[in-house]
């Protein structure tokens, strides 16, 4: 179909381009360098920063920024899928009230929550001072891991939530009568039918809570302290304390690589499952 | 010798709040008997077929099936399948999928699995979409695929939901063919919902006329047609003159000011009644020769005949004949003392 209103897209191809192409090809042209930034004389080709990602001190981060994702990403989706279940089969005058308690969070400040966390967990906190006005023993879960992927799934929860609601709103009812007229019970029904055709948004609800969480660094520098570096802290550093552009691009780079190809895995993983085949059970 | 009751609804009553959608209904259906649901939307007829199939509950009275109360038994454990309004095919599935899915539940070893639903296949005529994507398929074709995978689990009673709603009068007509075919084929029970009258009249054996939540009649397609039982069931099945008329003594009535010999009896002396004329049981003659005489106001044609409109004795008839007469002709109209029908007055 010939699209007359096409010339109006072009100011928002202008801004790709500026914002978000020129950007691109900025850091991958750093990471193909060395040499002194602000002297562009003094650039040269070289594989010398993608060298030092392959260090064993570098792939361990990486390693546990995959690590810590993928678990903050397993309990959204263990939370966020009864959840969202829940909301779409509540009476419609409670379901605006539901979807309420988990979006009016996300109206405040990601940095206010994550310090609200921290105070919270930290030794100090309002667990621990519980713990002992009650006379059990406190935790020290911050800093930590567990307190790095508690706020993590504390702040993406409503990503993996709401694009699973709104695939399980859409199913038409009558799908589901069909299910058991066929034969299946509940719970028949909802592996069988349901989980399978909420597939999409599960997809998207892993892409929406992943992603963020393999890139950042404010939550891990907040609640897992200095120990627990991620690769998201490590290129903040690059930046702003290392003043290393070029190692900074490269793992912005390597970083970009391994999500397009957990993405490319997942969207694979949901091709096969629309391919009509025979269902697992 | 009439084959037993498969299922019967008696003093069935269902309400949402406040309004009753199905009220005291009394009805039995026969084993492999095709019976129609007929009515207006909202008159309740799909409310009765959902009950049957267990999708509600009905407030009051009880379902039979086999002579079992199963008012409380959930859709999964009864012996019924349903063809869906709108299919509700899973598009996560292919069409082969789509029709085991209800044998995989009941664990049909492969082979038989494999052999019915290639008999199915073959019934609704989709050999070789086994692998098909049912979002590629046609309206037609989906419909069948949701037919067949109600059918292959050799239900007792199949309910069918307006299924040819969606498709084109000429898809339709096919449709309705095959249905009928099927239906004698496989000796299951049919019942069937739909608004369209002339499709209840050409697929059933028995037809239920159905009017806010009550039943209008109960009878054969040509019972229903020939014999109306009140102006409700006359008026939508098919088109009619309904007259207002007075009921004498036995075998003769009153209307357009004049008296006619009738075959209906059994109404009080000087009874109000309706009477029902078909528009093709009515004769144009020369004004002389006609019961009643009148001039012809409009003229439409219909393609196999023309349709009047012929003003005469207090009442405007319609009628429906290959003879043409222009309009402003005087002419006279006749009829047959069978081609009256004589209703009680009512609702």
């Amino acid at each position: 179909m010939k699209n007359r209103a096409k010339f109006l897209a072009y100011p928002y191809l202008v801004w790709m381009a500026i914002f978000i192409v020129i950007p691109l090809f900025l850091v991958l042209f750093y990471s193909l360098t060395k040499g002194n930034i602000h002297d562009p004389s003094s650039l040269s080709f070289s594989l010398e920063s993608y060298a030092r990602v392959f260090e064993v001190n570098y792939l361990k981060v990486i390693w546990k920024s995959f690590k810590l994702a993928f678990i903050s990403t397993l309990f959204c989706f263990v939370l966020g899928y009864p959840v969202a279940l829940i909301i779409s089969t509540v009476k419609a005058k409670y379901k605006s009230i539901l979807l309420m308690f988990f979006l009016v969070p996300i109206w405040m400040n990601f940095l206010l929550r994550t310090y609200a966390w921290m105070s919270i967990l930290s030794p100090n906190g309002f667990i621990n001072r519980l713990l002992s006005f009650l006379g059990l023993p406190t935790l020290s879960i911050m800093p930590g891991q567990t307190a790095v992927v508690l706020g993590m799934i504390y702040n993406f929860l409503p990503f993996m939530v709401l694009p699973i609601y709104t695939v399980l709103s859409k199913i038409d009812r009558s799908v589901i009568e069909a299910a058991m007229d066929l034969g299946a019970n509940k719970i028949r029904t909802f592996f069988n039918v349901i989980f399978p055709l909420t597939v999409p948004g599960i997809i998207s609800g892993i892409t929406m809570v992943f992603m963020p969480a393999v890139s950042t660094f404010v939550i891990s520098r907040l609640l897992g302290g200095n120990k627990e570096l991620l690769i998201g802290n490590l290129i903040e550093q690059q930046f702003t304390v290392q003043r290393d552009w070029h190692f900074g691009s490269a793992l912005s780079i390597i970083l970009m690589i391994m999500i397009l190809i957990s993405m490319a895995v997942m969207s694979k993983f949901e091709s096969d499952n629309d391919n009509g085949g025979a269902p697992t059970w | 010798m009439l084959s037993k009751k498969i299922i019967e609804l008696n003093n069935v009553t269902k309400r949402y709040n406040d309004v009753t959608a199905v009220d005291n209904i009394n009805l039995y259906i026969r084993e492999n008997e095709f019976i129609t649901l007929l009515g207006p939307s909202g008159c309740g007829k799909t409310t009765t077929l959902r009950m049957i199939g267990g999708f509600e509950e009905p407030d009051e009275g009880d379902i039979l099936f086999d002579g079992v109360r199963i008012n409380d038994v959930p859709p999964y454990k009864r012996n019924i399948n349903t063809v869906f309004q709108r299919y509700a095919l899973f598009t996560h599935l292919n069409v082969y999928e789509n029709i085991a899915f209800g044998l995989r539940i009941k664990k049909v070893p492969k082979d038989e699995m494999d052999r019915r639903i290639k008999r199915m296949l073959k019934l609704v005529e989709l050999e070789g979409f086994e692998t098909r994507h049912v979002d590629s398929l046609s309206g037609g074709q989906q419909q069948r695929v949701a037919i067949a995978r109600a059918l292959v689990n050799e239900p007792k009673v199949l309910l069918l939901d307006e299924p040819l709603g969606a498709l084109d009068l000429k898809l339709r007509k096919e449709m309705q063919i095959e249905l009928m075919n099927m239906q004698k084929n496989v000796g299951i029970t049919f019942i069937y919902v739909t608004h369209d009258q002339e499709e209840a009249l050409t697929m059933s054996d028995t037809v239920v006329v159905m009017n806010k939540g009550i039943i209008q009649q109960v009878g054969t397609p040509v019972d229903i047609y020939n014999e109306p039982e009140n102006r409700f069931v006359a008026d939508f099945i098919g088109e009619s003159n309904i007259i207002e008329g007075i009921m004498h003594e036995d075998y003769l009535v009153e209307f357009s000011g004049r008296k006619f010999k009738c075959l209906d009896k059994g109404f009080q002396q000087n009874e109000p009644v309706d009477v029902v004329i078909r528009p093709e049981d009515i004769d144009i003659t020369e004004p002389d020769k006609g019961l009643i005489q009148g001039v012809v106001t409009s003229v439409v044609f219909k393609g196999v005949h023309y349709e009047m409109m012929v003003e005469g004795g207090g009442f405007e008839y319609m009628i429906q004949s290959t003879d043409m007469q222009p309009v402003g002709v005087n002419v006279g109209l006749t009829f047959e003392p069978e081609d009256i029908h004589v209703m009680k007055r009512g609702s």
